[in-house]
């Protein structure tokens, strides 16, 4: 496999796996939390990216799935006793299952349309959720204390999610990485340039964009899991916030849409900004005016954001750069 | 079967509000009608037209239907400014930097908006009684804000149908390129729509200030509401979002009293969805 | 050239509302061959176009390619089976480099080929139409005369046995228009058919082995360039526009003059 060769890849995950791996050598859990936001986002905005920068399809209820498995994993191990692992895959799973029936009807729809139904797909789920017995109603279900027991403790359960979602975390990237340069990526990119003429050269596009939507179902159904199993509950608003979702293309925008690093750094520089916002007594009641701000900019001025603007300075770092 | 004046009542009180939620929706559809973009800051523009009738009627002391006016200009100049920052430059852009800009939008008045109003839930404390026939019985703002609404739309379609620079918004939405080559000055009409838009929002806004407490974040639902109505009516037709904000206004009156009200909103977006895939153009518009 | 026909249209009726872009048309083309499709604009070369390739599935009639009925077929399956075209308005997918727009044609066109050898394919077709010196550039970046080019190295990379060419020189200066009808020929040595719209009369006059002619949907004539530029009824259908009509008179004598030698 030429395509492994490839030093950017290798940089990319080496990167990532050494900030992931950093807190679990020095013991913080203060760094702990903080990387797991970041890992969390790189994970969900690079997932996204499948669809949103390889496929051209706006997807604004990515959410959905991190919420879906998010529930789907709870509901197996705190009602059904599962273990975390088996948990997440089955509801990484179920999740993409459903991902890819929805893709089937939904991506019949294109542009601003396909973005309003994906929206009222996370709304939907959200509000039914919100109604559905067996996943506790309005007031979602919790984990009860002696869960942990089976993992040493709450603190050492905390630690071996957090292990977890690095592993999940390079796999999503290396996907990722893989997607966008085989021959099945490349059919991405073409329907992203023009459907009609991608499939006059013979791309199956309904095909090629609901394998790319259940794909991009599959990584955050685990992070969902891995996230509500380290806070303990879930509930709906939590599970089906729209904003995350937005967040999650804001992050796709500012490191550079369609490219495999670009959204690795853009999560990482929006929840380190994030964090200094919130952190800084002057910014902290404004954090999402800044935020916002900040969007404005990168649409405005530098729509490709920051790798896609490196890669357009020179062929040879478009070709490193992926 | 709950007892039939029940159920009248309640589609009644539905109905009436859905004039309401076809007003805000109206500001949505039409600036889609004209330039192809989803106003994603149209919840929060919406939750300010609530915020300006409150000042003005709490620091002020002035009747709300006085102040309404004075918060519907705001809201045409909030909407200049918003079309003159963030979208007139991405228009001809692809669907996602329009949906990105105006979401970038939304981000930052909520974001000033937290800062500056918190997020207690504040109330215009005013009430207009109730009118009873037979054994119903209105409530008088919502009598009101139904008329407001209606009369907004009237004056609407009066401006598009009956004044010079309403042909010309008529005309820039059908063919953007034509009218220009007609000497049409595409980007000021582009901007008054955009404007016209948000102008309606603020009123639904101020409008729902008087029906129900509120805190930053409620324009969201009612943007919400709005989407699943310009799907229901057709995105693009102002008439087809008074119907189906009414259409919406009646789903939320009559299913309160056979399910549990949180079931509203499943239906509601299950409609959406199903709407969107079988029928794009929404029930009123042309196949 | 054989024979053996390659695509049959049977029939083939097309309609947008109340409005038939395409009447009942029947045609075949042999292999090898290179057949022009003209008409006036309207005439309805570029609905049919649509039809065999699978972007529209026809009212009536069927489309019979290599013995296999394909109307119908949606068009990624179209062009699976080996019919690739070059688009009038040019469609190159902007964002992608030159050389990965080609490599789309061949990794997805007739032969399915994983992406090491299509890349090879491509890299061949790009020195053919001579864009190789510009494969790493972004498609949305070259000019018009090199995105008809590019269009046309996307349609050959997936080595179609059926090519469809929908007006590739308009647009081109002399120049180009040459060294344009050169590939064209080229391609046809490759043993690629060609079925050809083309508004270019001298153009397609010269290449072309036979000619159809289409008006208002209909098929009004069919025969050698020589045969089709006497047809009355093809003089009268152009003369709604007198400067085509010119065009298709000086045709007619400059064909007599070197009919000796002829196309066929």
């Amino acid at each position: 496999m030429k395509r492994l060769k490839a030093p950017a890849l290798w940089t990319i995950l080496a990167a990532v796996a050494v900030a992931g791996i950093w807190p679990l050598l020095n013991r913080s859990a203060t760094l702990r939390e903080d990387m797991f936001l970041i890992l969390m986002f790189v994970t969900l905005a690079s997932s996204l990216n499948i669809l949103l920068g390889y496929t051209g399809y706006v997807n604004f209820g990515h959410i959905v799935f991190f919420g879906l498995g998010g529930y789907i994993g709870f509901y197996l191990i705190s009602q059904q006793g599962w273990h975390l692992i088996p948990a997440a895959l089955a509801a990484a799973l179920v999740t993409t299952l459903l991902a890819a029936l929805m893709g089937g009807a939904v991506l019949r729809l294109r542009g601003a349309y396909f973005a309003l139904a994906t929206l009222g797909i996370n709304e939907a789920t959200r509000a039914f959720v919100t109604n559905f017995k067996p996943f506790g109603e309005a007031t979602g279900l919790s984990l009860h204390f002696s869960r942990y027991q089976e993992y040493g403790g709450p603190a050492s359960a905390l630690w071996f999610t957090y292990a977890l979602l690095v592993i999940v975390t390079l796999v999503t990237l290396l996907v990722s990485y893989l997607v966008k340069t085989s021959k099945f990526g490349l059919g991405l990119m073409a329907i992203r340039e023009d459907e009609d003429a991608a499939m006059v050269l013979g791309i199956h596009a309904p095909r090629a964009k609901t394998i790319a939507f259940a794909l991009s179902a599959f990584f955050p159904a685990i992070v969902g899991t891995l996230f509500f199993f380290k806070n303990g509950n879930i509930e709906p608003g939590d599970a089906f916030r729209l904003h995350m979702s937005i967040e999650g293309i804001v992050m796709i925008m500012l490191g550079g849409f369609g490219t495999v690093t670009g959204p690795v750094i853009g999560s990482a520089v929006y929840e380190r900004l994030r964090g200094y916002l919130l952190t800084t007594p002057l910014f902290k009641d404004l954090q999402l005016f800044f935020a916002g701000m900040l969007l404005l900019i990168i649409i405005l001025f530098v729509p490709s954001g920051f790798i896609g603007w490196l890669r357009e300075r020179s062929a040879r770092l478009r070709e490193v750069l992926q | 079967m709950p007892p039939p004046d029940v159920i009248l009542a309640s589609v009644l009180d539905g109905l009436l509000l859905g004039f309401v939620y076809g007003l805000a929706a109206m500001g949505l559809t039409l600036i889609w009608g004209v330039m192809e973009v989803i106003n994603l800051a149209h919840g929060p523009v919406i939750t300010l037209g609530m915020f300006g009738l409150f000042f003005l009627f709490q620091e002020l002391g002035l009747h709300p239907y006085l102040a309404l006016p004075l918060v519907v200009v705001g809201g045409l100049l909030l909407g200049l400014l918003i079309y003159g920052v963030a979208v007139h430059r991405v228009l001809d852009a692809p669907h996602l930097s329009t949906l990105l800009a105006t979401f970038s939008v939304n981000m930052m008045i909520i974001g000033l908006g937290t800062a500056a109003f918190t997020t207690t839930p504040r109330n215009v404390d005013f009430s207009l009684g109730a009118v009873e026939i037979g054994p119903l019985r209105l409530l008088g703002t919502r009598v009101v804000a139904a008329l407001a609404a209606v009369l907004f739309t009237l004056a609407l379609y009066a401006f598009l149908y009956r004044t010079r620079t309403g042909k010309m918004v008529r005309a820039v939405a059908n063919n953007r390129a034509a009218a220009e080559l007609m000497g049409i000055p595409s980007t000021r009409i582009l901007a008054l729509s955009f404007g016209i838009g948000t102008l309606l929002a603020t009123g639904a806004g101020g409008l729902i200030a008087t029906l129900f407490p509120f805190n930053i974040f409620t324009g969201g639902v009612y943007e919400l509401k709005s989407f699943v109505i310009c799907v229901l009516g057709g995105l693009g037709n102002p008439t087809g979002a008074l119907l189906g904000g009414i259409i919406l206004g009646f789903i939320e009156g009559f299913i309160p009293p056979f399910l549990p009200v949180g079931w509203t909103p499943v239906i509601e977006f299950v409609l959406f969805v199903v709407i969107l895939l079988i029928r794009p153009s929404g029930l009123l518009g042309a196949r | 050239m054989t024979d053996q026909v390659i695509l049959q249209i049977e029939g083939v009726t097309k309609r947008f509302g109340g409005l038939v872009a395409v009447n009942q048309v029947s045609f075949e083309i042999r292999e090898g061959e290179i057949l022009g499709l003209i008409g006036p604009n309207g005439a309805g070369k570029t609905t049919l176009f649509n039809v065999i390739n699978g972007v529209y599935a026809p009212d009536e009639g069927r489309v019979i390619f290599r013995g296999e009925v394909i109307s119908g077929l949606p068009s990624y399956e179209v062009a699976r089976k080996g019919i690739a075209r070059a688009h009038q308005v040019v469609r190159p997918l902007n964002e992608l480099t030159v050389l990965e727009n080609v490599v789309v044609g061949a990794a997805y066109g007739r032969r399915n080929l994983p992406l090491g050898e299509a890349a090879r394919v491509a890299d061949e077709v790009l020195e053919f139409v001579g864009l190789a010196p510009k494969r790493h550039l972004l498609a949305g970046k070259l000019n018009v005369a090199e995105k008809k080019r590019l269009e046309m190295a996307r349609a050959l990379a997936a080595q179609p046995y059926l090519i469809l060419l929908d007006e590739v020189l308009a647009g081109l200066n002399p120049g180009e228009v040459a060294a344009m009808l050169d590939v064209v020929r080229q391609i046809r040595e490759r043993g690629i058919t060609i079925l050809m719209i083309e508004h270019l009369m001298h153009a397609v006059m010269n290449v072309s082995d036979r000619i159809v002619v289409l008006d208002y949907g209909s098929k009004i004539a069919m025969g050698t360039p020589q045969e089709v530029a006497n047809d009355p009824k093809v003089i009268e259908a152009y003369l709604g526009d007198p400067k085509m009509a010119q065009h298709l008179l000086e045709e007619q004598g400059e064909n007599e003059e070197g009919g000796a030698d002829g196309h066929s």
